[in-house]
């Protein structure tokens, strides 16, 4: 199907049921619940995941293909996110146009800081890519404030052009993004039961161009093009050794990647017409190497994991408090339950980054491959003791 | 030309962080062949030892003295730290007063004992992985520490202030001949650059001069060939690890008076740091003193009206750009060697 085989398109199809059925499955408490606030399922975080999971993914094929780590790729997210502003500012509120600027702008900017730094390998690539990522961050704060808006960041107001569309709406507001007239931001709710399911229109948007982003990494994972990327990353000498210009094909990933980066930052700008420095900064190049390296570098579904992962958690933990901690325990004797609470609120709430930099510790330590590979070492153990089973299954039944 | 000096001697105070932070970095490198992305936390947690002791020496008791009252009536209340009860008030005073040049002999068996615990605890299983996975733990370990003393110092900066008699400016200028005021420089810069000269100075004559440098740097060279000689080059190593944390830390309480000391200090420098060591040439001690100077007095220069309104902008960037053309031009670095980080 697709040009794929049976396994990937098995693959493919999982990631597009979790997409389109996220708003339940992200939604498993009732709206009036006490378990409802560690519901997933609205609008604003399901945007995050699938964006962040774009991101992701096109961060592995960089990182995951060819073990070139860079450090500076928030700088594309923050140049996406930028271009598709001004294209909203000057050209009309529909996301098209604005998407495309953002993957076009990102991909130059990824041709012009990959052809410089992939002269060089290893750690003077991190460090290159790091740099360039921190002189965009910085100009985009000082010098750059006639485009970017500084430390305003950019948005939208009601004198700008917007030469196809209109300038403000009939009751004076300023128009919303959308998609020939789909608005993003529309919502549409669905009540069964002591359950409410949230349909938004940009997430569901932003999870097509998920899949489609998802079906490009498979291909290229499978192509030609995605085994030569593998062989730089295990041997980049000897592929020179064979006389190959390795240069455009790494070049090819990082542009690629980049543009990745772009359509995740001009989607952001789809969701929320508005683009700040901050994205840019390094900080948040080191979160999707982290998304990346906890689901899975290398692997397809991995990136998309990790994204998932991070965004949820980052959501729920920053909710747990004392007070809910206390409440949880409180069934326990009060000095016992106090030394739990002290234990367990060092990692909640904004204690969130302590477990995550804790857990990322442990992934890199203990499982090199991610979520990813701890689901198929699950998979192996539980997978044998079937094997098991079914001998001695076969064995307590001797054949007379 | 007394602005040129003037910049020059501002460079040096950051220049002297750098440089001290790569010197670490480098001697992590050199020695044990791990990136080390947490010596910018190390940095930090110097400094916050700095403000702990300020706050521990800070500690006090409250008396009611009945002679005095508030504003509101009642008998004023008045705090006496413990130092100054135990050791008479004069005494006690001095001592809160030098607390950030006392957090020096505080930090270093702090720094050396956080050096063992890391390197013991969970570098030691990093040496054979790939660079890229040294990266990334240490990396994860500095969000730890950073969010660790976050959680106990609160999220903003606190203000550890040099001891009194340091806390003027001294006007270079009179001495050089020029009109008076116009090079002024702070004391507490000068007594940061000369002690930052003093541990390097240190750390190069340890290298240079003691039979432990010389196997230390015997290791560097060829880590296989001193160990067949039976020596315990591991240990040797390990010990330097703890060098560089002390390093790094005393850095930090130093610098405390100079920026107030804040959980996210250790990254803001670390990555100006890797940018240093980078310029200077990756395993190269010299290089990174060097280049933590050059890129400092630049970052001053570059902060000049003149320039930057020629350039706007340019004082932001310009330590970027300045690893970029080097990095372009000279692949290794200032004073690279050949073969470090070239697989």
């Amino acid at each position: 199907m697709l040009g794929l085989n049976k396994k990937d398109a098995t693959l493919l199809g999982v990631v597009a049921v979790l997409v389109i059925f996220a708003p339940f499955i992200l939604n498993p408490f009732p709206a009036d619940s006490a378990m409802a606030q560690f519901n997933a399922g609205y609008p604003d975080l399901m945007q995050r995941f699938v964006i962040f999971g774009i991101f992701a993914v096109g961060f592995n094929l960089l990182f995951g293909l060819t073990g070139y780590l860079s450090f500076g790729h928030a700088a594309f997210l923050g140049v996406g996110s930028y271009s598709a502003v001004w294209m909203f500012k000057l050209l009309s509120m529909n996301v098209i146009p604005a998407i495309l600027l953002s993957m076009v702008i990102a991909g130059l900017f990824a041709l012009l800081i990959g052809f410089i730094s992939l002269r060089r390998t290893g750690i003077y690539f991190s460090i290159l890519t790091l740099a360039f990522a921190e002189m965009s961050f910085r100009l985009a704060y000082s010098v750059l404030t006639p485009i970017t808006n500084g430390e305003t960041g950019l948005q939208l107001t009601l004198e700008d052009p917007r030469i196809l569309g209109q300038t403000a709406t009939e009751s004076g507001g300023i128009p919303v993004t959308n998609l020939f007239g789909l608005e993003m931001r529309s919502t549409e709710v669905l009540n069964l039961g002591g359950w409410s399911f949230q349909f938004n229109n940009g997430y569901y948007m932003a999870g097509a161009l998920l899949l489609v982003a998802f079906y490009i990494s498979i291909r290229i994972f499978r192509s030609p093009f995605g085994m030569m990327l593998r062989a730089v990353k295990s041997n980049q000498q000897r592929m020179n050794y064979t006389g190959l210009n390795t240069k455009p094909y790494t070049l090819a990933a990082f542009v690629i990647s980049g543009m990745y980066a772009g359509l995740a930052g001009g989607l952001m700008a789809s969701m929320d017409p508005l683009a700040g420095a901050e994205r840019m900064q390094w900080t948040a190049s080191g979160e999707v190497v982290l998304m990346t390296i906890l689901g899975g570098a290398g692997t397809l579904i991995g990136p998309v994991l990790g994204a998932g992962f991070i965004k949820y958690f980052e959501n729920i933990f920053s909710k747990i408090n004392e007070a809910v901690l206390h409440s949880w325990f409180h069934a326990l004797p009060d000095g016992l339950e106090n030394a739990i609470v002290w234990v367990f609120e060092h990692f909640v709430g904004s204690g969130w980054h302590l477990t995550l930099g804790l857990l990322f510790m442990l992934v890199v330590t203990f499982l090199p491959g991610g979520l990813v590979e701890g689901g198929q070492r699950l998979g192996r153990l539980f997978g044998r003791k079937k094997d098991a089973e079914e001998k001695t299954a076969t064995q307590s039944t001797p054949a007379e | 030309m007394d602005a040129i000096i003037l910049q020059i001697l501002n460079g040096l105070d950051k220049g002297s962080a750098y440089a001290l932070i790569a010197l670490g970095l480098t001697l992590i490198f050199g020695t044990l062949g791990v990136v080390n992305f947490a010596h910018g936390a190390l940095f930090m947690i110097g400094a916050f030892c700095a403000v702990s002791l300020n706050k521990l020496l800070n500690l006090s008791f409250e008396t009611v003295d009945p002679t005095r009252t508030d504003f509101l009536g009642n008998p004023a209340k008045i705090k006496t730290p413990y130092v100054e009860s135990w050791f008479g008030p004069e005494f006690g005073a001095a001592l809160i007063d030098w607390s950030v040049p006392l957090a020096i002999l505080f930090s270093i068996p702090i720094m050396i004992a956080i050096g063992f615990i890391m390197e013991r605890g969970l570098i030691k299983h990093f040496y054979r992985r790939p660079h890229a996975d040294q990266i990334l733990v240490t990396f994860g370990l500095a969000i730890v520490l950073q969010e660790l003393i976050k959680h106990y110092y609160g999220a903003n900066p606190i203000q550890t202030p040099a001891p009194d008699a340091f806390r003027g400016s001294f006007d270079f200028g009179a001495i050089l001949g020029f009109d008076p005021n116009t090079i002024i420089y702070p004391y507490w810069r000068m007594i940061y650059f000369a002690f930052a000269a003093v541990v390097i100075g240190g750390v190069f004559a340890f290298l240079q001069f003691t039979t432990f440098g010389m196997v230390v740097r015997a290791g560097m060279a060829d880590r296989e060939t001193v160990g067949l000689l039976g020596i315990n080059i591991d240990k040797r190593f390990t010990i330097m690890f703890g060098l560089a944390a002390a390093v790094a830390g005393l850095a930090g309480v130093m610098y405390a008076p100079i920026n107030s000391p804040n959980y996210h200090m250790g990254m803001d420098f670390l990555v100006l740091s890797f940018v240093v060591v980078v310029v200077g040439g990756m395993g190269s001690l010299p290089g990174a003193v060097a280049a933590g100077f050059l890129l400092g007095i630049l970052e001053s220069f570059a902060s000049m009206n003149e320039i930057k309104s020629i350039l706007p902008g340019i004082d932001q960037i310009i330590i970027y750009v300045a690893a970029i053309i080097i990095l372009l031009t000279r692949p290794r670095g200032l004073l690279g060697r050949k073969g470090v980080m070239e697989d």
